[in-house]
């Protein structure tokens, strides 16, 4: 099956995806992907368990790579350039698509370090100039007010929602283009959920994000653009509006109405 | 909700049935925990008697003459154990020193680069038999390659061959440390697109610290005690001395040699000896259970 996407003209693709096909091992687990992300908006990805999702969301940082019987085939393009191209450092493209995950992982070290420790990769920092990045990142991830006096506490004392918020800020900390969201809720409570959902809506000002959820309320009420796939395929792909209007597929319309099987 | 699928969820009999099988649950509850409890004190009971035993004899031959003279020769009127705890010091501190690096680079191969190559496998199979082989083929070994060779028994020789029971532990507890931290943690330091090495040394070796130490903790401990691998290799020694490659004194060989004496003061002395490995083999345990718990 090919699916062929039309974005809406108005809208500049910042991520392409041209026939994507990936592997766990033998296992067939995307299908000829064919997608444009829109820049500056958050894009959602929805579906079943196993579908595919978060395996095309780790195409797009090459995170698959920390695997050695995962492949994938075809081609990622961030503003025309190909990301899977081996001869491309796995860091630089990591450095433009930051990525969080769905279990907070803060570091084993102080909440300042957290987000410095990122930014220490990439750039050399004055003292007060990586005491601004990181005051600005943690302002942007809404956690500033929260931690702002206790910079010098492990990132592991904070609450699980904060610890999110602490990642989010550590990923958007070493400033890339897009970022990538990988059920970033599904261990939270409703108000840090609410927070989190929030924030997301801030961040594609700047941001082109990019969310995997299970939750369809979660990406018909924060996503521009969503996705559906199923066993490895894109079956559609549109505003969010529209798809969750009126479907063009029966797939589509049937798992968003809760009546899949 | 289907409960009523098979008639009333009440049945007398069923109760019945369910009393009698709750009964004969608690009979065997009883019988099980009485057995538990009878082995667990058997076990204390002796544990208790050696503690007591070390304290009340390692008290009574303990005095200022024991930390500053040397040990003396029998039926003497003074002596102590200052060469030897000395030795043991040292020999104990810098087999930890030279163990320690060796076992925690092993280890991080073992957990982060070598998890499922030909050559991790190996090497995890061998260290666990370097585990558990008995020391005093380890004292042999460094007999046979170090001491044979420079025909002269040494503190240098005494350092190798408690290294060598050093690394293997010391590989096994950070391999399992490693792998005890979750692979998200890796991840989510890899998406930074943070090199691997500085992902090992920055974010999950520094994760696994707390119990890396402790099995460093547990590894000196272990050679505190040990007599076997030094009584091949340091030898011992009647006199001060912090020159390496001279025979050096050590504490269990020293109470292993006066225990075994006639001698009153050399029996004496050797209990204090016990008391001394003993309260720093206690210390040490304690040290590392309190780090381990401060970090889960």
């Amino acid at each position: 099956m090919d699916f062929k996407v039309e974005l809406p003209t108005t809208e500049r693709s910042k991520l392409a995806v041209r026939d994507l096909n990936f592997y766990y091992g033998g296992f067939h687990a995307l299908k000829h992907i064919n997608l444009d992300i829109p820049d500056r908006k958050v894009t959602a990805f929805i579906g079943p368990s196993g579908c595919g999702k978060s395996t095309l969301l780790r195409t797009f940082n090459r995170m698959f790579e920390l695997y050695p019987e995962q492949r994938a085939e075809g081609q990622i393009l961030l503003d025309g350039e190909e990301m899977l191209n081996k001869k491309l450092d796995v860091s630089l493209v990591r450095a433009k698509i930051g990525m969080v995950f769905q279990k907070p992982t803060p570091f084993p070290m102080s909440i300042y370090d957290n987000i410095a420790f990122g930014v220490r990769l990439f750039e050399e920092l004055s003292r007060s100039e990586m005491d601004e990045r990181v005051e600005w990142a943690l302002k942007k991830a809404a956690l500033w007010n929260e931690v702002k006096d206790k910079l010098g506490q492990s990132g592991s004392g904070l609450s699980g929602g904060q610890q999110q918020r602490l990642c989010i800020a550590r990923g958007i900390a070493i400033k890339p283009e897009v970022l990538l969201l990988d059920e970033p809720c599904s261990a939270l409570d409703p108000i840090s959920t609410g927070k989190i959902e929030e924030l997301i809506h801030e961040l594609k000002t700047d941001y082109t994000v990019v969310i995997v959820t299970h939750n369809m309320q979660q990406a018909a009420r924060c996503s521009d653009y969503t996705a559906y796939m199923y066993l490895g395929d894109l079956v559609e792909f549109g505003p969010t509006g529209e798809l969750f209007m009126k479907p063009k597929k029966k797939d589509t319309e049937d798992y968003i109405t809760g009546r899949f099987g | 909700m289907s409960v009523t699928s098979s008639g009333s969820a009440f049945d007398a009999n069923q109760h019945l049935a369910r009393l009698s099988k709750h009964r004969a649950r608690k009979r065997i509850n009883v019988v099980a925990l009485t057995l538990s409890l009878l082995a667990m004190s058997f076990g204390i009971f002796w544990l208790v008697w050696i503690l007591f035993d070390t304290i009340w004899l390692g008290i009574g031959g303990l005095n200022l003459a024991v930390f500053t003279e040397m040990t003396p020769p029998p039926q003497a009127e003074t002596g102590g154990l200052a060469n030897a705890i000395f030795g043991s010091v040292m020999m104990v501190s810098l087999a930890t020193l030279l163990g320690t690096p060796i076992g925690v680079l092993a280890g991080v191969y073992l957990a982060e680069y070598g998890q499922k190559t030909w050559l991790g496998s190996t090497t995890r199979f061998i260290n666990d038999i370097l585990l558990s082989a008995p020391s005093i083929v380890i004292g042999l070994f460094i007999y046979a390659v170090v001491v044979a060779q420079l025909k002269s028994f040494s503190g240098f020789a005494g350092i190798l061959a408690l290294a060598l029971i050093v690394i293997p532990v010391v590989i096994r507890t950070t391999e399992n440390m490693l792998s005890l931290i979750p692979n998200a943690l890796r991840e989510a330091a890899y998406a930074l697109g943070t090199p691997k090495w500085k992902v090992i040394s920055a974010v999950t070796l520094k994760a696994a610290r707390a119990g890396v130490i402790t099995g460093v903790l547990l590894a000196l401990a272990r050679i505190s005690g040990e007599t076997a691998p030094l009584l091949f290799t340091a030898l011992s020694n009647q006199f001060w001395t912090s020159d390496l490659s001279q025979p050096m004194a050590s504490l269990p060989v020293t109470i292993f040699k006066f225990a075994m004496s006639p001698y009153e003061n050399w029996q004496k002395l050797a209990w204090a000896g016990v008391f001394l490995i003993t309260l720093g083999v206690l210390a040490l345990n304690i040290l590392a259970r309190v780090l381990f718990r401060n970090k889960h």
